[in-house]
């Protein structure tokens, strides 16, 4: 089964020997507009800062230098580890990471209870997962944020019931950010394991069952292996995303919960104006990102061999 | 013999599911609602009226959200139309042409910009324009703009491709059309509810992307998305709450569309 060419389809040679013609304009602009751009900001990491913005061309390690090391206030001193930057990193990776958990664990029986409906059922359920992606980022950002502000309707509604007595702070905490990634990224968790439990074999749990399996035990031991690979691919496709997230954490948290998307973006658009350091800090997000995509390809070859 | 247990209905599931779909859809109906709110402040029910979206086209921030909105809507039209172009080529290349070298890098290619994140394409489209001496502006938006773009254009149309047998473009042949008389007369009328969805998905994309946008706009030039988001910035205030039921309701109309021509393009198979 190879991943790249799905179907009979691919096969056709309708147009045989036009292929690379035809990718010519997708390589051009991809190739222009995104990866030259990507080696330069590569070049740009390495490059000395300019103040408030921009960089002078002379080669220096400075931007790394800043980024893992610390060499005291006047920079005299004998480097240690500096761990501003790699903590920003770590709660981002911990953010990221719980945002995905809160995906999987709704997720999951979301996209399993579509997959067993009727297919005339499905294709309106997976509609309305997915309408809220289509809606501008931004404006669903600003719409939970103004839900769970203070003063908001979440918190009157809490009020009025006699639930709480005073609102609850959800603005500026952790858990609002993650429940802004979660709501910015849920769809991207459903549709792989919707997928992936629509081509599951019910004979299989019927077989379990059969057995004297109970429900859970099928779930844990029959269905689970079979449905992992989407379940794999939804973790990665929310996480990803979730990583360098800007919007989530700059609107709905504050200083206690930044994370690299803002640290980028302070380098470029705030007061830091440090070009190379946010070249820099992008460059690391890159690759860990690439990392992970590239040991999920490979696992994925691996199985399917 | 055990109890008959219906494994497709684990109990709590259908329950989650509504809860999913409540957490989608409470902020954005939540807003909606307020945002026909008659009280000037955003946490109090003062009766329902227009007045918000009256400020939206009349009001003193009226020039600038028309502005934005034209940038917006002249960007995402224009960067739709060039990546569904692009995409569709790159589908016939690698739906239709036979194995020839550098495809599976191809397919990597048209899907990275899924990969990269995009404060990195952010960032990296921002030092590239600099670099090559470029104003930002609103040309350098449409720029960036298609290169993601092509991604959302190409996974419908290929989908379509896929799906359509080249049994007919091998008949048109047979009977001595040329290969793009065969693309322009036979695949390409079979291939409109594809590439319809491919420049909707394409179109909202654009439509809806602030952080790459922020990034390339340059001094001055804001679209709908960077102009809410400065605004958002002093506080949430009813005139946005409108702006942005008005955007929420461009975007579900484009995507409805683009799921009735998906579905319709299905059935008539």
């Amino acid at each position: 089964m190879a991943g790249g060419a799905p179907g009979g389809a691919s096969k056709s040679e309708i147009y045989k020997g036009n292929g690379p013609k035809l990718l010519l304009p997708a390589w051009l602009f991809i190739g222009v507009f995104l990866v030259m751009p990507v080696a330069i900001m590569a070049i740009y990491s390495f490059l000395t800062k300019e103040f408030r913005g921009g960089v002078i061309w002379e080669f220096t390690l400075a931007a790394y230098d800043q980024f893992f090391l610390d060499r005291g206030l006047f920079g005299d001193e004998p480097p240690s580890i500096e761990w501003t930057y790699i903590g920003i990193f770590w709660r981002s990776i911990w953010q990221a990471g719980l945002a995905t958990v809160l995906c999987l664990l709704i997720g999951f029986p979301t996209a399993w209870f579509i997959a067993t409906r009727d297919v005339k059922a499905r294709s309106v359920w997976l509609f309305l997962i997915t309408v809220p992606y289509w809606v501008n980022l931004l404006i669903r950002t600003v719409s939970m944020k103004f839900l769970i502000r203070d003063t908001g309707p979440l918190n009157e509604f809490l009020l009025a019931l006699g639930v709480i007595d005073t609102p609850l702070a959800l603005v500026n905490t952790n858990f609002a950010v993650q429940l802004g990634l979660f709501y910015s990224y849920l769809p991207f968790m459903v549709l792989p394991i919707y997928a992936a439990v629509e081509r599951y074999d019910f004979s299989m749990s019927e077989a379990a069952a059969d057995l004297y399996a109970s429900s859970w035990a099928t779930l844990r031991l029959v269905i689970l292996p079979v449905v992992k690979p989407g379940i794999v691919a939804g973790c990665i496709l929310v996480f990803v995303p979730s990583l360098g997230a800007f919007l989530a954490p700059d609107l709905l948290g504050g200083a206690k919960t930044f994370m690299i998307g803002s640290l980028i973006e302070e380098q470029f658009k705030g007061a830091a104006g440090n070009w190379p350091f946010g070249a820099a800090a992008s460059m690391i997000l890159l690759t860990i990102v690439m990392g992970v995509l590239l040991v999920h390809a490979r696992a994925q070859t691996k199985g399917e061999r | 013999m055990a109890k008959p247990v219906d494994l497709r209905r684990f109990t709590g599931f259908r329950a989650i599911t509504w809860l999913c779909l409540f957490v989608l859809y409470a902020p954005l109906v939540i807003v909606a609602i307020y945002s026909f709110n008659d009280s000037t402040s955003i946490t109090r029910w003062g009766g329902f009226s227009l007045k918000w979206y009256v400020d939206v086209f009349t009001g003193p921030e009226a020039p600038k959200f028309r502005d934005a909105a034209i940038n917006s809507f002249t960007i995402a039209i224009g960067a739709a139309i060039c990546a569904t172009l692009i995409a569709t080529a790159a589908a016939v290349a690698m739906n239709r042409a036979g194995r020839f070298r550098g495809k599976t890098a191809s397919l990597a290619l048209i899907n990275l910009p899924l990969m990269v994140p995009e404060i990195v394409t952010a960032v990296a489209s921002l030092v590239f324009f600099i670099t090559i001496g470029f104003k930002t502006g609103l040309l350098t938006i449409f720029l960036a703009h298609i290169v993601f773009c092509i991604p959302f254009a190409y996974l419908p149309i290929s989908a379509r491709m896929q799906s359509v047998p080249d049994m007919y473009e091998q008949a048109a042949m047979d009977l001595y059309a040329t290969p793009w008389e065969a693309f322009r007369l036979v695949l390409l009328p079979l291939m409109v509810p594809g590439i319809l969805s491919g420049f909707l998905l394409a179109f909202i994309i654009s439509l809806d992307d602030f952080l790459i946008t922020n990034f390339v706009k340059g001094a001055g030039v804001e679209t709908l998305p960077t102009a809410i988001f400065g605004s958002v910035k002093q506080g949430i205030k009813p005139n946005i709450m409108a702006i942005s039921t008005l955007l929420l309701g461009v975007s579900v109309v484009f995507v409805t569309l683009s799921w009735i021509i998906g579905r319709a393009g299905q059935t008539k198979r």
